[in-house]
């Protein structure tokens, strides 16, 4: 199954490798990895999207635990969360194709931020599944380039993930 | 008053109570290594190769209740410590591991000795630092000692670039050191605990199985307490021996691939298994699939969660220090009136002892040849079972487990984890530093003590009168052993043609050798060696060549499909 794991760790050089030294020295699936500093400078959060059986996931959870430089790791698939990515999708635009292109991105709540004649740089966010429906609603042919963050994730309510 | 990262290295070392660092010197310690000179506080014991400071550290660590602390150069100087470090890490030893890197300013330039240490160390220390500012050298060796030895020991490491330990800082040593991203859980469950002892109460096949974290927890008390208040039978994995009395009637010895034909039945035949600091290894249950066939329920006491439910699943969970909860157990059971049945326990027991009638240790005393398994029994016999013997990694290895009756903790060193032959000879140096009066041998084979051999010449250096127990059966005999049983008789590359003379080798490195061939002389060689009070022996003994271990289960097969010696 798919899982969301919320990481608070030190943000401190090395962090990063070590966590994602973990998931490669013992095998466990990354599907996407964010990070960024938070409110606080001295603290990063990190959404970490893994898939695995509850067992392996629970392992991943305990040894994300046991690592020195992580703060506090929680399963945001455990409960009611927001699930968001951000996703840059370059088309190519040009004669009949650029209205119709246009017209999709409304659908999808799409912006254009950048123009030229011949193509459209579009940025949508949503579940990583709305970004996945995006690309599969316009013709392969027609992507020039695509750029994704990776899920972020927060839980929804007064659930909150702080020390 | 400012001084130098190196005057304040050694002040943190001197604070900490170090009272050795076993090292070797190289370019980007140097600054370090002056002050060690000038002071005379924390002594330096020069090894001859890396790997043997982080084995004698190791070892330094395990035989007592202080910290082993290593010091090696950048580049060559870690890359040759990292086996010696993974050993320790491994088996959860704890350990503070000093690394001298080239200057900041050079850092990621290639430069001369230059090796991303923290990077290479990551996956087997505890922790790791890098300092590139002098200001936050001594709160980063706090730290280092700090996280060595709470919670799960292990190794941690601390690089220290040649400019920083040249720059000049205030210095003042912290008292504690707290880290928000640390805290493990170290008090057990009260509810879990009542849930336990309940449940052991209530078992009609109960079993004990302890492991390192026994040894490691200083719990060997505790354990016994608990174990003789119930009358239950206890295992020791081979990290935990010595965590109950061995020559106690209600040890069982030890459980797993050569583990005693009666524990292994008892581990998978029992209704209430209680795990204590022992991490279901698979060199101790066997084929995981097999284990769980057994219907019954485990109680784990770990002081790391990943350990619990990582390999079997657990159903009463209690994260804490094995000794306070062990106590906190003992309590509950004094101060309520129940006990087991006794009836239904004599009969549990009934039936172990008909497994023990098995005899699975027995061998051929009659051998015309010397037969490793008598010599470690007349070595428990002549050092009164008061020994503390390290080992190297092999048959050898497994004989020393099985039939040197360890009673008390920290006196069985080995390397179970890695399995790192090379370990003995070092180790039993930070042991015999460790513990000045003891008697201290190392049970080693052929094979191994050439893995490490260059540190006969510390001994000399430092006058450790070390008795090294060769079973030279010109063989890697573990690896014969699996070539006779599982690849047709085809022993490649298990044997060395060209063996040295171990007598000479001993003498040329300044000690005493002596050669034993035949089993009439095995008793008087250990005598005359133990008694040599001021002098390292090497004993030799040329043994039975095709001897292997027994029982065994195979890899991969069932806790109880044992192959006994019987059935050969
Ligand atoms: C050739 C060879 C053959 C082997 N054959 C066998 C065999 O037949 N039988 C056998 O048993 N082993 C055998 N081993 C060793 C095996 O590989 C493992 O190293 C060993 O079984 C692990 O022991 P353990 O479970 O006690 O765990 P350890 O590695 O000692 O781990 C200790 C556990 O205790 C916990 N702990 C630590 N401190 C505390 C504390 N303060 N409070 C609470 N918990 C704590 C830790 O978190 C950990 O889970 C063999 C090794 C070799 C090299
Ligand atoms: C560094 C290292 N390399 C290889 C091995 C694999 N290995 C395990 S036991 C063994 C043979 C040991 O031979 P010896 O020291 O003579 O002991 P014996 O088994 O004969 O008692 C080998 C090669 C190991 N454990 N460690
Ligand atoms: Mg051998």
């Amino acid at each position: 199954m798919r899982h969301i794991l919320s990481i608070l760790v030190e943000n401190e050089a090395g962090a990063l490798s070590r966590i994602s030294g973990l998931f490669s020295a013992r095998g466990y699936n990354i599907e996407s990895l964010t990070v960024a500093p938070t409110e606080d400078p001295t603290m990063s959060r990190m959404t970490i999207v893994t898939s695995g059986s509850d067992d392996v996931v629970e392992q991943i959870t305990k040894q994300l635990n046991k690592l020195v430089e992580v703060v506090k790791v929680v399963d945001l698939t455990d409960g009611n969360h927001i699930e968001r990515e951000l996703m840059l999708v370059k088309v190519r635009a040009a004669g009949k194709d650029r209205d119709e292109m246009k017209r999709l991105a409304d659908i999808f709540r799409g912006r254009i931020l950048d123009v030229t004649d011949k193509s459209y740089t579009i940025e949508l966010t949503g579940t990583g599944s709305k970004l996945d429906a995006f690309l599969q609603a316009i013709e392969p042919g027609v992507i020039l380039e695509t750029v994704r963050t990776g899920a972020s994730g927060i839980g929804r309510g007064e659930r909150i993930l702080r020390i | 008053m400012q001084l130098t990262g190196a005057e304040i290295l050694i002040r943190c070392l001197q604070e900490e109570g170090v009272e050795y660092v076993f090292g070797y010197p190289g370019g980007a310690v140097l600054n370090i290594y002056d002050e060690l000179f000038k002071q005379n506080k924390v002594k330096h014991v020069l090894v001859r190769h890396e790997q043997g400071a982080l084995h004698a550290a190791d070892g330094y660590s395990r035989s007592s209740q202080k910290i082993g602390v290593a010091l090696v150069t950048s580049g060559p100087g870690v890359t040759n410590a990292v086996t010696g470090i993974a050993t320790a890490y491994m088996d959860s030893i704890p350990m503070v591991v000093i690394t001298g890197q080239v200057p900041t300013n050079a850092i990621g330039q290639d430069a001369f000795q230059e090796c991303d240490t923290v990077g290479i160390t990551r996956p087997c220390v505890k922790h790791n630092f890098l300092v590139k500012d002098v200001r936050d050298l001594a709160v980063t060796v706090k730290k280092a000692f700090y996280l060595a030895t709470t919670g799960r020991p292990g190794p941690v490491l601390v690089d220290i670039p040649k400019d920083v330990s040249q720059a000049l800082a205030e210095y003042a040593y912290p008292k504690t050191v707290t880290l928000r991203s640390y805290n493990p859980v170290t008090k057990g469950h009260a509810g879990q605990i009542k849930k336990a002892v309940q449940l052991l109460l209530e078992a009609k096949r109960p079993m004990v199985y302890t492991g390192g974290g026994i040894v490691l927890n200083d719990a060997a008390e505790s354990l016994t307490r608990f174990v003789r208040l119930l009358g239950f039978p206890c295992t020791n994995t081979l990290m935990g021996l010595g965590g109950f009395p061995a020559t106690d009637p209600q040890f069982t010895g030890m459980p797993g691939m050569h583990g005693t034909y009666e524990s292994n039945m008892a581990m998978q035949n029992c209704d209430v298994l209680l795990a204590v600091g022992a991490r279901f290894d698979d060199r101790v249950i066997g084929n995981p699939e097999h284990f769980y066939r057994q219907d019954r329920k485990i109680i784990h006491i770990d002081i790391d969660p990943s350990s619990i439910s990582k390999r079997v699943k657990v159903d009463v969970p209690i994260v804490g220090y094995v000794r306070d909860v062990l106590d906190e157990m003992v309590k509950i059971v004094e101060s309520s009136p129940l006990r087991p049945d006794a009836a239904t326990l004599k009969a549990w027991w009934g039936q172990i002892k008909e497994w023990q009638r098995k005899d699975c240790l027995r061998y051929d005393r009659d051998s015309a040849l010397i037969k490793p398994q008598f010599v470690v029994e007349k070595l428990y016999e002549i050092t009164g079972g008061d020994a503390f013997i390290t080992s190297d990694v092999g048959q050898h290895q497994m004989w020393a487990a099985q039939y040197y009756k360890f009673d008390k903790p920290r006196r069985w060193i080995n390397s179970g984890g890695l399995g790192t032959m090379g370990f003995g000879l070092p180790a039993a140096m930070g042991v015999q530093l460790a513990n000045p009066q003891a008697t201290v041998a190392c049970v080693t084979g052929e094979a191994s003590i050439q893995m490490c051999i260059q540190e006969l010449s510390t001994c000399k250096q430092y006058h450790l009168p070390l008795k090294l127990v060769n079973l030279n059966n010109r063989y890697m005999g573990m690896v014969r052993q699996w070539q006779e049983f599982f690849y047709g008789n085809r022993y490649a590359e298990s044997y060395m043609d060209a063996l040295p003379d171990f007598v000479k080798l001993a003498e040329a490195y300044g000690h005493v050798g002596v050669k034993i061939e035949k089993p009439g002389d095995v008793e008087g060689a250990l005598r005359e060696a133990f008694a040599q009070k001021e002098r390292l022996v090497f004993l030799d003994f040329i043994t039975d060549q095709t001897e292997n271990v027994f029982p065994m289960v195979p890899g991969g097969k069932g806790l109880t499909e044992m192959i006994l010696a019987e059935e050969l």
